[in-house]
């Protein structure tokens, strides 16, 4: 599974002066395409937070952070601000998804999609796997039962490979299982 | 026509698409209305569209996310790949799969064998109709 937002741990400080020999270390977790973006997203944000900039700042250290269980189901919150056409509000989203990167994406994607929000006008404020007493969205909610059972309407069957794929058939289409 | 294969927690697919195409998984969790985890003992616990998948007829018990061992067990226990095999669709996908690993001279075994099978069904359909004629 190939995600387009990875999730890296940042961590920076202001550089050391003669008035303040060790400053104090700021840690960031964010999400973002590549290494490069997410070093400019931490001093993006950093600038808001405290009176430093990536001239007099440096960069200590940049990991990535992968999911540490991909085989089970999580719920996860996302607390989001973003730019509207009109301002800034904030969100709270639910996610159900195998890792958090996937949940971010989903995010996005929604993002996009509902509220034609794109990714420089969106902030992620929190993320947090929520428990399954705690979800608030009846979306997610519905797929807490041990004893889920749905059949699959209206199946649409392609060809196993793209290579395979025809304009014309010789017979309509069977769409019930 | 009610439906008759559900998606539910211990229904065995097909995956129809995909790098995993042709393996037969268990599908052991739902994320949500497009996604399934799915397990089998030769793939790593993943998640796969319903897209990519065909249900089965076949239907074990387990509880919802089991240990790779209990899976295997229960597996076993419902004797899920023979079942499979004897089944119609599985026969079919066993005769495919030998009709596509034929060689040459096999193909030519097949013609043969072919016309030798339709002159004594010819032969015997001429007979009846000589005796219908009579």
């Amino acid at each position: 599974m190939s995600f387009r937002f990875h999730q890296y741990q940042v961590v920076g400080r202001a550089l050391p002066t003669p008035t303040n020999e060790s400053p104090k270390i700021y840690r960031m977790k964010l999400w973002a395409t590549n290494e490069v973006r997410a070093k400019s997203k931490f001093w993006y944000f950093l600038r808001k937070l405290k009176k430093v900039k990536k001239s007099h700042g440096q960069m200590l250290a940049i990991n990535e952070i992968f999911e540490k269980k991909p085989t089970t189901i999580k719920n996860f919150g996302i607390w989001v601000r973003y730019q509207s056409r009109t301002g800034y509000h904030n969100m709270y989203k639910e996610y159900r998804d195998v890792t958090l990167n996937g949940a971010v994406e989903q995010m996005y994607d929604e993002m996009a999609s509902r509220h034609r929000v794109r990714f420089p006008c969106i902030q992620i404020i929190k993320t947090a796997t929520v428990p399954v007493a705690l979800c608030k969205r009846e979306n997610t909610k519905q797929f807490h039962d041990s004893k889920i059972k749905f059949p699959l309407t209206y199946r649409k069957i392609r060809p196993p490979t793209r290579k395979l794929k025809t304009t014309y058939k010789a017979s309509r289409p069977n769409t019930f299982v | 026509m009610p439906f008759r294969r559900y998606v539910e927690i211990g229904r065995v697919a097909l995956v129809n698409y995909g790098p995993q195409y042709g393996k037969l998984v268990v599908i052991v969790d739902v994320i949500d209305q497009n996604r399934a985890l799915v397990d089998s003992p030769t793939i790593v616990r993943t998640q796969i569209n319903f897209k990519r998948l065909s249900l089965t007829d076949i239907k074990i018990d387990i509880s919802r996310n089991p240990p790779k061992k209990d899976l295997k067990a229960a597996i076993e226990k419902a004797d899920v790949y023979n079942k499979w095999d004897s089944s119609s669709w599985g026969r079919k996908l066993i005769v495919q799969k030998r009709r596509a690993a034929l060689n040459d001279f096999d193909r030519f075994k097949v013609m043969v064998a072919k016309i030798k099978r339709s002159s004594l069904i010819r032969k015997e359909l001429s007979k009846l109709r000589k005796t219908q004629k009579a």
